[in-house]
């Protein structure tokens, strides 16, 4: 069994940047995958990448991460305009962020169009 | 308690590349794309020694490994540069892996101890690089969020990125794959390994810097 938790960007809006991290990295670290809304700053990217390096031990293996960010539209006028105004006034609320413990996801694939979520056949339970 | 470490660790860095008008240039991307191969053919021609050992099984590269006053010239034109062979940057690390790679279980699991400092090295190291060659391996999905992750901070540090589509030589390659990933940068296709395509890096090279 798999779980899946989801996180409204409200959990992590009050928090720091390490607060961020150390939230979303003690969860995966329960062996859960956890799906929030919005997204991480580039820096923050790489700070959770340092802070789960850290932490690596005989059970804890790593992280697979993937940052959505919402799609560019192709409309120009208006709705371009229409965009640019909600991307300004939500900023890191818009897209996701999926991250899930190494020894339970093995790879997430991500293209333009759609994520797919590679889970490991065989995992050790701790 | 940060800063003063940041500070130092700044210190220690601008200590190595002491030598004025070098440019501090920094090979990163995911492991085994090629960084070390590529620094390596670089650093041969033009200083006549290596920068550091390849090898088939991920993370060879464990530390950051800088070579200085490698002086480059293209079409007329010289440029110093100060080479960083940065490790691979991973989101994980595990060390049955290297031993299913054949290496024996303490040298793995040391292996990975090392491969999981080397990662966080390479990260605080891209701050004091003056231009990144992000080399990425063209047999691969290049829409990895490692990858994705490395270019979104140098971006976000406006550092110049050069990308290497690397290992043309295999057939599964393809450089349109990486050009349609990140359409925003110069994408050069090449194979570090049997140094096709030198050319056309130092001439993108030398655009980016000159």
């Amino acid at each position: 069994m798999v779980t899946l938790q989801l996180m409204p960007y409200s959990q992590i809006e009050g928090l720091s940047s390490l607060g961020r991290i150390r939230k979303l990295l003690d969860v995966a670290k329960d062996d859960t995958v956890v799906l929030l809304q919005g997204r991480l700053k580039p820096e923050e990217e790489t700070e959770l990448i340092k802070a789960t390096m850290e932490k690596i031990n005989k059970d804890f293996k790593g992280i697979e991460l993937a940052v959505v960010k919402p799609g560019k539209t192709k409309e120009g006028g208006f709705a371009s305009i229409k965009n640019d105004i909600i991307n300004a006034v939500l900023g890191d609320r818009q897209g996701f962020t999926l991250v899930g413990p190494a020894n339970i996801v093995k790879a997430i694939k991500k293209d333009p169009d759609r994520i797919q979520l590679m889970m490991n056949k065989s995992r050790k339970r701790r | 308690m940060l800063n003063i470490l940041k500070k130092f660790i700044q210190k220690v860095f601008n200590d190595i590349f002491s030598h004025r008008g070098e440019l501090k240039l920094g090979f990163y991307g995911p492991p085994n794309a090629g960084k070390t191969t590529l620094a390596n053919k670089i650093c041969m021609d033009w200083v006549g020694e290596e920068i550091g050992k390849v090898s088939e099984i991920a993370h060879e590269t464990r530390k950051v490994s800088v070579k200085g006053e490698v002086e480059v010239e293209h079409d007329g034109k010289k440029l110093t540069f100060a080479i960083a062979d940065t490790p691979g940057i991973a989101t994980k690390i595990d060390y049955e892996d290297f031993i299913k790679s054949g290496i024996n279980r303490a040298k793995a699991k040391q292996r990975a101890k090392e491969a999981t400092k080397g990662v966080i090295e390479a990260i605080k190291w891209i701050d004091n690089m003056d231009v990144v060659v992000v080399v990425l391996d063209a047999t691969k999905d290049p829409y990895s969020q490692v990858n994705i992750t490395i270019i979104g901070n140098l971006a976000a540090r406006d550092i110049p990125v050069l990308i290497i589509a690397n290992k043309t030589d295999l057939k599964k390659a393809s450089i349109k794959k990486v050009q349609a990933a990140f359409p925003q940068y110069d994408v050069v296709g090449m194979s570090a390994k049997k140094g096709k395509g030198m050319d056309e890096f130092y001439e993108a090279l030398f655009a980016l810097v000159g």
